[in-house]
């Protein structure tokens, strides 16, 4: 059974003392060539997908890791080193205008040439804090909705420089979105011509409420059950999320047992601790609910480069298409304004 | 002291009537192609930055995606992310508002830019007071047009505060990943800014991005000589330039900033011929071509209120009478002093078009600001050049582009090794990062 694999690249590694057995200087976090360089080995070792994880505030405010570049930025620098490979950046609906969230993605996928995705992320306090509100936004919804209109605000041949008539574009077919939600309202048309996906694919915790094209499960309970509620609700693809921490050159488990010395892990997520020959056993056993996984390697200096050796080349990965969209095998939706004239 | 050189950079708009898209020769304004051949080119010709416009709504015609012009373009950071993986030397500056941005996401996403183009990178600050752009923006208009400074210069004081948190050696990776108390919060109550934030990105090779500044109102001109270290000015004639930089430099004292700690690059078109005829020529089927006969018509109707498309633009003005309401502000930024008044300018037009029997075209070329194109040989201009860089009325310019890529490859083929003849342009780059290029004094 074929299974699509995503990877989770921020920082050092999911675990938060990764840093710490990453063989590197603790700045190249935040720094440009180690970033191309974790991207370059995640797209020669087959993922479909890289994701990278975000947030206003410091990954970290205690002893960890307190640097981190903005994801759309980071996403962006390895568009033009990378050619196959899915760049999706995790952006929170809070804390950036939905209207720039809606541009910056467009323009990711222009970038890409059709691989932007986008990780939608809700919000605490303390990022909320950054953009001076208190109050839970509770709009996550809202912001996907009017960020996948904006998307359509330009069909994909209104560009037509009519040089007889001295028109460069087709003013029928670039729309007003005139979105009203509960707290604000977008007008439109977005700066940003039609990406070339149509639609970035958004990707969403299940538990986030938002009309995403792939579904993030975490958790080990009613795994069955959360995946088809989530394609009950228009997810076209699930995909579980993973933690991996793989038999190096010491024991898996004495690997994490040190890094848990130094910090605590303590996630929701599932969490597979072995040898490699048991992450493909596990893998192959999801692939019977999910549609994909995405791994969150524990260290990604040590986890990466097995995963590619050890772990891609014995399951069955479907090959990688022009755009991210047909790479997984959603289609490019159809424009909500087409044969509209508003 | 050495003998001050020209700075060039590039202000690619992407967007707007400036651009001569019915020429055959031109690249795809939208692909990712486009804006690293360009980039790439502007490297070969030692610029100092590649600049990207900004536009928060697309512009308009009597409440429809207005036609005539090039009209769709990148997010600004995001593109110059790309670039900045695709490019080694060329600034790459972002023109992004004050308005309608939250502060610390735009800090942050600057200093990423700053970070990933090992100190390349440049914030052109704007501002936007009309409501017409704010209904794409979750607090709609919310900015009275003359606080619009108050609260850019409150958000650069943020942007400053938070790219300053970090110590410069607050990444030890000893016990902790970062030296205790090495990472500062910030926190902004002033009027117009509410902020709590603790920054996650550290100070870049050149310290933090290069502060542009555009506005030329006195609130522009103030907001400048307090935090810029570069304007984009308007102010291109000779004279007008020497006054302008005379009277920044003034208010730099009055701040206590040294007069080389701000560059002066106003923004200008070029236009190069073999000869000073072919370029005269060449310049004046651009103007046509800026005001073609749909743009005559689209220029009257945005003054007129009404549909004026039936009306032959190589005919007289419409008989019919404007619409008497406010001018449309859809077309764009209309600057204050042509905001009001729209009746009274109408019957300027009228007698002028009958004074001098013009059509609707001929009227409207002839009132159209026009902007300054410097027009000639290369040696020419390079002469020209010379003198302005010498006698201090400018740093510099932001060469806006007709054509693309024709006009940025002509300056670099052409232009560009007549400068370095003269002494008043670099030979290669001597430094990395943007501020370095820029000749200005490094940060404390």
């Amino acid at each position: 059974m074929s299974l699509f694999l995503a990877v989770e690249l921020d920082g050092a590694g999911a675990h938060p003392a990764a840093w710490r057995a990453s063989g590197a200087a603790p700045a190249a976090v935040i720094l440009p060539g180690p970033l191309r360089e974790i991207v370059t080995a995640a797209e020669e070792g087959g993922f479909t997908l890289a994701t990278f994880a975000d947030s206003p505030v410091p990954p970290s405010i205690g002893v960890d890791i307190a640097g981190r570049l903005e994801a759309v930025g980071r996403a962006a620098f390895v568009s033009t080193t990378t050619s196959r490979i899915g760049l999706a950046p995790s952006v929170p609906t809070a804390t950036t205008e939905p209207f720039h969230l809606a541009a910056q993605i467009a323009s990711l996928d222009h970038a890409s040439r059709g691989r932007a995705a986008w990780v939608v992320e809700g919000s605490d306090s303390a990022e909320l804090a950054t953009v001076g509100t208190d109050g839970p936004p509770g709009e996550a919804a809202e912001v996907v909705a009017v960020v996948r209109a904006l998307w359509d605000s330009w069909e994909d041949d209104a560009v037509i420089k009519d040089v007889a008539t001295g028109r460069y574009l087709d003013p029928d077919k670039v729309h007003h979105v005139d979105f009203v939600g509960s707290s604000f309202s977008v007008k439109g048309p977005l700066i940003t011509p039609r990406p070339p996906q149509g639609q970035p694919v958004v990707l969403a915790a299940d538990t986030l409420g938002v009309a995403a094209d792939i579904a993030l499960v975490s958790g080990q309970d009613r795994l069955r059950e959360r995946a088809d509620a989530a394609r009950d609700t228009g997810a076209g693809l699930v995909f579980a999320e993973v933690e991996v921490v793989l038999d190096a050159h010491r024991p898996a488990a004495s690997r994490l047992a040190d890094l848990n010395r130094a910090t605590p892990w303590t996630t929701r997520r599932t969490r597979y601790t072995g040898s490699a020959e048991g992450l493909v056993a596990l893998l192959a056993d999801l692939a019977g609910t999910f549609d994909g996984v995405r791994l969150h390697p524990a260290v990604l200096a040590v986890d990466l480069p097995l995963l590619v050796e050890q772990v891609l080349p014995a399951l069955d990965i479907p090959a990688r298409g022009d755009t991210l969209r047909a790479s997984l095998g959603l289609v490019k939706p159809t424009n909500r304004f087409e044969g509209s004239t508003r | 002291m050495t003998e001050p050189r020209l700075h060039l950079g590039v202000f690619y708009t992407g967007v707007g009537q400036q651009y001569a898209w019915s020429d055959p020769g031109n690249a795809d304004h939208t692909t990712i192609d486009t804006f690293v051949q360009i980039a790439h080119t502007l490297e070969r010709g030692l610029f100092d930055a590649f600049f990207l416009g900004e536009g928060l709504r697309v512009r308009e015609n009597r409440g429809q995606v207005l036609a005539t012009d090039v009209a769709g373009r990148p997010d600004a950071i995001t593109q110059l992310a790309a670039l900045a993986g695709a490019t080694t030397h060329i600034g790459l500056v972002a023109t992004q508002n004050a308005t309608y941005n939250f502060p610390a996401d735009l800090a942050r996403r600057l200093a990423t830019l700053d970070l990933l183009s090992d100190g390349r990178a440049g914030w052109n600050v704007v501002t936007t007071d009309n409501a017409w752009t704010g209904e794409n923006f979750r607090r709609g208009g919310w900015l009275a047009h003359d606080r619009r400074y108050e609260r850019a210069t409150q958000f650069v004081e943020a942007a400053k505060a938070i790219w300053s948190s970090w110590a410069d050696d607050a990444i030890v990776g000893t016990d902790s990943w970062a030296r205790a108390g090495s990472i500062r919060a910030v926190e902004r109550h002033t009027d117009l800014v509410e902020l709590t934030v603790v920054p996650t990105v550290p100070r870049s090779r050149q310290c933090r991005p290069v502060l542009f500044q555009s506005g030329d109102s006195p609130g522009g001109r103030d907001l400048a000589a307090r935090h810029a270290d570069v304007v984009f000015s308007a102010n291109t004639e000779y004279e007008k330039a020497l006054s302008y930089a005379e009277d920044l430099r003034n208010r730099l004292a009055s701040y206590g900033r040294s007069p080389d700690s701000l560059r002066i690059l106003p923004g200008a078109g070029v236009v190069l011929g073999a000869t000073d005829a072919e370029a005269t020529e060449r310049a004046e089927w651009l103007h046509r071509e800026q005001i073609n006969p749909q743009r005559a018509i689209g220029f009257l109707e945005q003054y007129w209120g009404k549909d004026l498309s039936a009306y032959d633009p190589d005919g007289p003005l419409p008989d019919i009478e404007p619409d008497e309401g406010e001018l449309d502000p859809s077309r764009g930024t209309i600057s204050i002093a042509n905001r009001t008044g729209k009746l009274d300018r109408i019957r300027q037009w009228r007698e002028l078009a009958e004074d001098k029997n013009l059509s609707i075209r001929e009227l409207v070329l002839a009132i159209h600001p026009r902007e300054r194109i410097f027009v000639g040989t290369p040696a020419r201009i390079a002469d020209e050049w010379a003198h302005y860089v010498r006698t201090r009325a400018v740093d510099g310019f932001n060469l806006t582009p007709h054509r693309l890529p024709g006009t940025i490859d002509d300056v670099v083929n052409l232009l560009v090794p007549e400068l370095q003849e003269r002494g008043v342009y670099r030979t290669h780059y001597e430094g990395t990062t943007l501020r370095e290029h820029l000749d200005l004094p490094p940060i404390s």
